[in-house]
């Protein structure tokens, strides 16, 4: 099949504002994934076209995108996914909510920034057990974050949130999946002072439970859920 | 031109990188390098598990370890080091709990385990579990486990910088080059001491498990810079790459229960290894497809086989071999979530209900950047330390894994040797002091990136990159021949050539080109496959992955040394053939002697 790409681009060394440009690509398989698409155009038609990738499979979390208007990981993205026939033409432009450096690559230091001031790691003060082995943790424990713990950091939720378009100092899903992560180990002893952060004005009350965090994540993490599971241990002042 | 100053300089933020990065930086002044942002490192794509004897479903020894580790590796492994890895994986492993890794866990609460290829009790005896994982995720835990400690403990992040050389002044290591890829300046990192934790470089052949990034930067920087490669003839191929794509599917398939079919539906690797079957070694399994493809036995006359592991069949053979155990459908889910995610998203299979299309995918380099057991970078037969320069993960070859891996004991091996790398590093930079740099250090790379950045021939990186891959993969990969990797040699250095005097690329910008940074990682490609196929070619046996039509046997009167492939100053390979693979355990251990190998 015949597929247009139509993807916007700007590189600030040379251009005013960005701008749509459209590639056409002959004998596309209806199983070949965006990226390769995106690959083909660089590679054949012009290398100038800049994006992020290198997994290729959907666990890096490198290639964030919007696509056709959702965002998505363009590795993960199937042709026959976003349509049929013998032609199509693919709508693709970087992330919102982030300043683009060229084409369809974006600055990703304020959502790191976001992430790193969640403490995102794991706290334990206490020596671990005297017999030199692991800490003992049941698969029930276990099981309650299993979850986020899948999280790539790949910014297709945080991105895709209006109260983020809106107000850039809200942490983002993103960053409050992060916390969710080590809020609700049962090793974990810092809860309390993550909750704390998490209270503040740009914490989870910016969440209008819009659910296109929940939507975006290529990792299918209930994003929604895990944000309104924050509020609740916040209100009540406990993660029981 | 930024010039900063850091005792201790790591280049790479996956596993190795970051486990060294958090010992080193405890006590000297650290900063990690990295291309990627860390957690976007291929480590992150690891699946099955990390091998340590914890026994905590069964009875596991650490010497069980070193001798599958050993007889896995056909005996090219060094038996010190096997032996390090082994002892040590178990403190590695109850190190990363501690730090927060969420492993799965048995009912009383440990870190649950499961079977992998290679992997026995007993010496051989039968299949153990050894597999610590977290579902099939157990790479991305690590790495953002690691991650997240390095965020805990400040370690200072170059992240989007690519390095691109190492300084060297004299017989000092002095620093490295990189650029920030961002606005394509070049910086200048002056240090004590340099770590590459660069990974692998499976990019250069066509079907591969390898990210795009693995394109081994840090050995070709190294090797032109004076630093033998070692072992570059045995890269493994992975049995179970999904069909053209290579997307790896993980032993723990396998280890699950999984069987491999053929187009007669005929369970074929009985005939090839009775006694453990699908869980014999990588190197066995993957020939045993090939040989299975060549009989016209691949499904419909095709490249490729099944990979079988629903709960119906997996249950039929466990009631054949008279265990007790039985899959379900949703213990699969639990187990292999993300193996049924990349199956169902890219080839509308489900794998709990219909098998899986796979051939061998290329996925781990055995060689590597010579070290010994400190992850210090040693440059001859004789093992001579190079002051100041380490390496660890899997552009190193301390050499664990010989001329195989086994499963799981890679990411065992960015801990152990990541771990040991990062505090000898420290050490040897609280001894030492700064060596001054040599005058324009970045003068070389400077020339040589403005050069890629002008080119402007007729051939595109692709197009010469696209040719390797596939050269690579007709004549070094699985079976080989004379004949073969001769006409690769050959056409590697054409493509060399060409890539000297007629490159094009398009970008001619500074800010994010990542058309430049692909055309300089080509170089480095290139480079690597030179060094893989001319080393290959002079190995006249077979061992391990490296299989010859032409000397089908395994020859330990002459072959049981380490290939050492040196840049000659012409811009040729270099070969020496004179470091002996350490026996220390076989000294003490008629079990450690080499034998024939079978599974
Ligand atoms: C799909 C897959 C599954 C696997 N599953 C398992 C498994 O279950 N068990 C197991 O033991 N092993 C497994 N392996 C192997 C194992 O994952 C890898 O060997 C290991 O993760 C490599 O780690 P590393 O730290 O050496 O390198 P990587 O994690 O690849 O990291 C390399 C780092 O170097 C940086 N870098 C590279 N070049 C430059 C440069 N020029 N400048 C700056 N930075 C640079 C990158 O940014 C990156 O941070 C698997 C491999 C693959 C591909
Ligand atoms: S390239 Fe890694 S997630 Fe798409």
């Amino acid at each position: 099949m015949q597929v247009t790409l139509r993807i916007r681009r700007f590189n600030p060394e040379k251009d005013q504002k960005p701008y749509w440009a459209d590639y056409t690509l002959d004998n596309v398989e209806p199983t070949d994934r965006v990226l390769e698409l995106l690959h083909r155009v660089k590679w054949e038609q012009d290398g100038t076209l800049s994006f992020r990738r290198s997994c290729a499979h959907g666990v890096c979390g490198s290639d964030g995108m919007r696509i056709n208007g959702m965002n998505r990981l363009a590795c993960k993205v199937l042709v026959n996914t976003l349509g049929e026939g013998d032609a199509l033409t693919i709508q693709i432009e970087p992330l919102l909510g982030l300043r683009v450096i060229k084409d369809l690559i974006v600055d990703m230091e304020p959502f790191f920034e976001h992430y790193r001031s969640v403490m995102p790691y794991f706290v334990n003060d206490d020596p671990p057990p005297e017999d030199g082995r692991e800490r003992l943790q049941s698969p029930e424990d276990r099981e309650r974050f299993d979850d986020t713990t899948k999280c790539i950091l790949c910014a297709c939720c945080t991105t895709s949130c209006p109260s983020f378009w809106a107000n850039q100092d809200y942490l983002g899903p993103a960053a409050i999946v992060q916390a969710h992560r080590f809020i609700f180990d049962s090793r974990d002893h810092a809860a309390e002072e993550r909750l704390k952060i998490l209270a503040e004005t740009d914490g989870v009350w910016r969440c209008r439970t819009i659910y296109n965090c929940t939507m975006a994540c290529p990792r299918e993490i209930e994003v929604t859920r895990a944000i309104g599971e924050v509020k609740l241990a916040i209100a009540r002042g406990s993660v029981e | 031109m930024q010039t900063h100053q850091y005792e201790a300089i790591i280049v790479g933020g996956g596993g190795a990188g970051l486990m060294a990065a958090l010992y080193a930086s405890r006590s000297v002044k650290t900063a990690v390098i990295s291309k990627l942002y860390p957690t976007r490192s291929h480590t992150g794509a690891a699946q099955g598990g990390i091998g340590a004897a914890l026994g905590n479903l069964e009875e596991d020894r650490p010497e069980w370890h070193a001798f599958d580790t050993v007889k896995g590796g056909d005996y090219l492994s060094d038996q010190d080091a096997a032996l390090t890895l082994a002892e040590e994986a178990v403190s590695a492993v109850i190190e990363l709990e501690h730090l927060g890794l969420p492993f799965d866990r048995t009912p009383d609460g440990r870190i649950s385990q499961r079977r992998f290829g290679g992997h026995t009790s007993n010496f051989g005896d039968k299949p153990v579990r050894r597999a610590c994982h977290a579902a099939d995720r157990t790479g991305h835990m690590i790495l953002q486990t690691l991650y997240q400690q390095c965020i805990k403990n400040e370690v200072t992040f170059f992240d989007e910088f690519q390095v691109v050389d190492l300084i060297r002044s004299g017989d000092a290591v002095v620093g490295v080059i990189a650029v920030n890829i961002d606005d394509g300046e070049l910086h200048i990192f002056h240090s004590k001491a340099v770590l590459f934790a660069t990974g692998g470089w499976g990019r250069v052949w066509e079907i591969t498990s390898n990210a795009h990034s693995l394109t081994g930067d840090g050995n070709a920087i190294t090797y032109r810079r004076g630093v033998p490669m070692q072992d570059m003839e045995f890269f493994q191929f992975h049995p179970t790459g999904i069909y053209k794509m290579g997307i790896l599917i993980t032993e723990g398939v396998r280890g699950e229960g999984g069987v491999l079919i053929n187009d007669k539906g005929e369970r074929f690797m009985e005939k090839y290894a009775p006694h453990i079957k699908d869980l014999a070694s990588r190197d066995v399994v993957s020939r045993a497809i090939y040989l299975e493809i060549e009989a016209g036995r691949g499904i419909n006359g095709q490249r490729y086989v099944y990979l079988d592991v629903t709960p119906e069949t997996v249950n039929r053979y466990l009631a054949e071999a008279g265990e007790d155990r039985r899959i379900t459908r949703e213990y699969i889910e639990t187990k292999l979530p993300d193996i049924l995610d990349f199956c169902r998203t890219y080839l509308g299979v489900d794998p709990v209900t219909e098998p899986m299309p796979v051939q061998p995918t290329a996925h781990y380099g055995m060689g590597g950047i010579p070290t010994d057991l400190h992850g210090r970078v040693v440059v001859d037969a004789q093992r001579t330390p190079l002051p100041g320069l380490y390496a660890a993960g899997e552009c190193a070859c301390v050499s664990v894994h010989g001329a195989n891996r086994l499963g799981t004991n890679s990411l065992t091996d960015l801990i152990v040797f990541g771990r040991r790398a990062g505090k000898h590093m420290a050490e040897y930079c609280q001894g030492a002091d700064f060596v001054a740099l040599p005058e324009n250090p970045a003068g070389e790379i400077q020339e040589e990136l403005e050069r890629l950045r002008k080119a402007d021939g007729t051939r595109k990186p692709y197009q010469i990159r696209e040719e390797m891959r596939q050269v690579m993969m007709k004549h070094v990969s699985v079976f080989r021949t004379a004949e073969g990797m001769q006409e690769a040699v050959e056409t590697i250095r054409r493509l060399k050539d060409e890539y000297a005097n007629n490159l094009h690329i398009d970008d001619r910008g500074k800010r994010f080109n990542t058309d430049l940074f692909e055309a300089w990682e080509l170089g480095c490609l290139l480079d690597i496959a030179e060094v893989t196929a001319v080393s290959a070619l002079a190995r006249e046996e077979s061992r391990g992955a490296h299989s010859r039509d032409d000397f089908p046997k395994r020859n330990d009167e002459k072959w049981m040394v380490h290939t050492l492939a040196y840049r000659a100053a012409d811009g040729g390979v270099e070969l020496n053939h004179k470091k002996p693979v350490d026996m220390s355990l076989a000294e003490k251990d008629e079990k450690f002697k080499p034998k024939e190998r079978v599974y």
